[in-house]
């Protein structure tokens, strides 16, 4: 089984029913899966931080919800963690591609991994790093944990992780 | 007719609706109108009531109404797209549009010159896009409620502000009695 089809099933089996993403090359497959999927409902959003309003609303309606994003998205989304799911005492899974780690090949993508676990801890955010294909397992209870803890979460997977087959 | 005077208006028809209120003086006007657990308060992270109402609307049966303005819409225009591609026909959002970023001094916002936010809305995809004056406003949004179609309003109004007190409720707090209210009606 692919790594995103394991993914994807940790989230069914615990329970995530809606999943905002904005896409990257390492997580199309991801992406690809969870649009066919029926038991979450994805909404593409054009932004992290619209993806983390959409996330903020969902919870309230009573689902969980997880957001998929590139790290370079932290930027974007710094006030929205801050000010809406910190402050409001949300739980919310973060799945971050982890570009600009070995074996990156696009030379920009090495600006902002050296900042992502910095701003991470900065902002007091559970921090999980997945780089090999056996991390996979650790998901589910990462999730789990995240919901019990109202808190959002970061989940960071890099190229190797990606680029295995369990 | 200012922001406050519509708030004012529709309250009949808001009160015992779960309403999503934008941040600074909308939801400080909301609160001290009419405080409810139905409100969810925004008191950071401009922009995103929109999203978060739609966020709301699609896991969920009740109806949801977002209230919001011309300075945030414009902050969060990626919205309009994603409300017009995941249509959840138990959603409103009301776009108070008084031409000005009201919290934070009335600058003119770009909706008050050449930008028209009803065909931006269009634009990006929406139906049911209403423009209308301050004075209609109660009327139409009483008729989208009913309606059940996801609806746009883009309320014109003037520009301006009445004193309104800060609210005094840990965010933590509205948002759990908001769950509690939603979960009470599903």
């Amino acid at each position: 089984m692919s790594i995103a089809q394991n993914m994807l099933n940790a989230m069914v089996k615990n329970k995530i029913e809606f999943v905002t993403t904005v896409p990257c090359k390492q997580l199309s497959g991801i992406i690809e899966l969870l649009e066919k999927d029926e038991r979450i409902l994805h909404v593409p959003s054009n932004k992290e931080d619209e993806g983390m309003g959409l996330c903020a609303g969902a919870y309230m309606g009573g689902k969980r919800p997880c957001i998929i994003m590139q790290n370079t998205a932290i930027g974007v989304t710094i006030n929205t963690l801050v000010t809406l799911i910190q402050y409001y005492r949300m739980p919310l899974p973060i799945l971050i591609s982890y570009r600009g780690e070995v074996g990156e090949k696009v030379q920009c993508q090495v600006e902002m991994a050296v900042h992502t676990k910095a701003l991470l801890e900065q902002l007091k955010i559970p921090t999980y790093h997945f780089h090999e294909p056996k991390d996979v397992k650790e998901f589910g209870g990462i999730l789990n944990h995240t919901f019990m803890a109202k808190k959002p979460v970061a989940i960071l997977t890099d190229a190797n992780f990606w680029s295995s087959i369990s | 007719m200012i922001r406050s005077d519509i708030l004012k208006a529709i309250i009949p028809v808001i009160t015992d609706k779960l309403v999503v209120s934008n941040i600074g003086l909308p939801s400080q006007e909301l609160h001290m109108l009419d405080d409810q657990p139905t409100n969810f308060y925004m008191l950071g992270t401009m922009g995103l009531a929109s999203s978060i109402g739609l966020g709301l609307a699609l896991s969920q049966k009740e109806t949801i109404i977002a209230i919001d303005g011309d300075g945030s819409v414009l902050t969060n225009l990626g919205t309009l797209p994603t409300i017009a591609n995941n249509v959840a026909n138990n959603f409103i959002l009301l776009i108070i549009d008084n031409g000005s970023y009201g919290s934070t001094g009335d600058q003119p916002t770009y909706a008050g010159g050449n930008t028209s936010l009803a065909k931006v809305a269009e634009a990006c995809g929406c139906d049911n896009v209403f423009e209308c004056q301050a004075a209609e406003t109660k009327e139409i949004l009483e008729t989208a409620i009913q309606s059940k179609k996801m609806t746009i309003i883009v309320s014109k109004c003037l520009s301006g502000n009445i004193p309104v007190p800060t609210i005094d409720i840990d965010p933590a707090v509205i948002r759990y009695r908001f769950m509690e209210e939603i979960k009470a009606r599903n």
